[in-house]
């Protein structure tokens, strides 16, 4: 895998997860954590760009993070992988380099 | 700073409450109230339930006059009164009382 | 502090503004202990969350898995201190996909103009 992108800022409020999108290339993958998390929620004003941008780059969430925030895994967009801190490790690993969008 | 109760040792922070909520246990309450000069009756042990219930469900030390009013309200306007709490808990029912129940200070609480 | 609040003559209205997520920044549970400590006063105090502020409303918040203290139940005691003036920005709920029933107080929902005719009528306003 070439870049594991990561972001930890709402999409509502900041601009990282929109500089991210304009930088990660297809077949790169998009960590979202912390309040990142609000990304993968369905039903928002952001879930066409994510859906959109999800077609030629993999989404992951953190699990613990969601759960803090209190969205159920149904509330999340189809397609996004939930992982845990050691899937979040795993990516990280795997990915040739990681790019934080903080 | 830490307390010694039945041979194991808790952490408190420079005010004297229990720096982990999760360690309490009746020991604690006990010892704290021997180094006030208090001895813990059935009725001080109400209150200090009452606050861990009441902490276990809104994950606040209620401040005095809430304490107060709640305390009336689940236990009777005879318990839900100052002077009543006071004379169970002279240091103050917010103060001494949430430090036994192993809860923070009171947000408020100077 | 004036003589007159001392005395709880002047009853000013307070109005705290909430626009942050709960756990990726202090603002939310800073805010909320301030409106806590601030209730002793006996003023005339509403909440507003509005943007991101939404979202520490949520029902449902666990937070054993991030290590912090979930504060969220402590929304439901403002009501024992008098605060009982909640109120939640619609656009921002509906940008956000959330519905009253995702929350975990009673609110009254506005919308940004009511707001701003609100923000309007106090006489002192805390953003967070």
């Amino acid at each position: 895998m070439s870049i594991l992108h990561t972001v930890n800022k709402s999409p509502f409020e900041k601009s990282s997860l929109d500089s991210c999108l304009k930088y990660a290339k297809g077949g790169s993958a998009v960590l979202l954590y912390e309040d990142g998390v609000y990304a993968a929620l369905k039903g928002t004003n952001m879930e066409d760009k994510v859906k959109s941008a999800a077609q030629g780059i993999k989404f992951y969430v953190l699990g613990p993070d969601l759960k803090a925030r209190g969205i159920a895994d149904d509330r999340v967009i189809d397609g996004i992988a939930i992982v845990d801190y050691a899937g979040f490790v795993d990516l990280s690993v795997e990915s040739d380099k990681v790019s934080a969008w903080v | 700073m830490e307390i010694e109760v039945n041979g194991k040792s808790f952490e408190t922070d420079e005010e004297g409450y229990l720096v982990n909520l999760a360690e309490w246990e009746p020991g604690i309450a006990e010892v704290m109230a021997k180094e006030d000069d208090l001895e813990l009756t059935s009725e001080h042990w109400e209150i200090l339930n009452f606050l861990r219930e009441y902490y276990e469900e809104y994950q606040i030390a209620p401040a005095v006059r809430v304490l107060t009013k709640a305390v009336g309200k689940k236990l009777g306007a005879e318990k839900g009164n100052s002077k009543y709490l006071y004379s169970l808990f002279p240091y103050g029912p917010g103060k001494q009382a949430c430090r036994f129940a192993g809860l923070p200070k009171p947000t408020g609480c100077i | 502090m004036s003589e007159e609040m001392m005395e709880g003559e002047v009853v000013k209205k307070f109005m705290y503004i909430n626009r942050r997520a709960p756990y990726g920044s202090i603002y939310a549970l800073e805010s909320l202990e301030v409106v806590l400590i601030g209730a002793a006063f006996d003023q005339d105090v509403s909440l507003a969350f509005v943007d991101d502020g939404v979202f520490e409303l949520k029902k449902d918040q666990e937070t054993a898995g991030i290590d912090m203290k979930n504060f969220s139940p402590t929304y439901r005691a403002l009501e024992m201190y008098d605060v009982e003036k909640l109120y939640v920005s619609k656009e921002s709920m509906d940008a956000r996909g959330l519905t009253v029933d995702d929350l975990i107080v009673d609110v009254e929902v506005k919308t940004d103009a009511e707001l701003a005719d609100l923000f309007d009528d106090q006489d002192v306003i805390f953003s967070f």
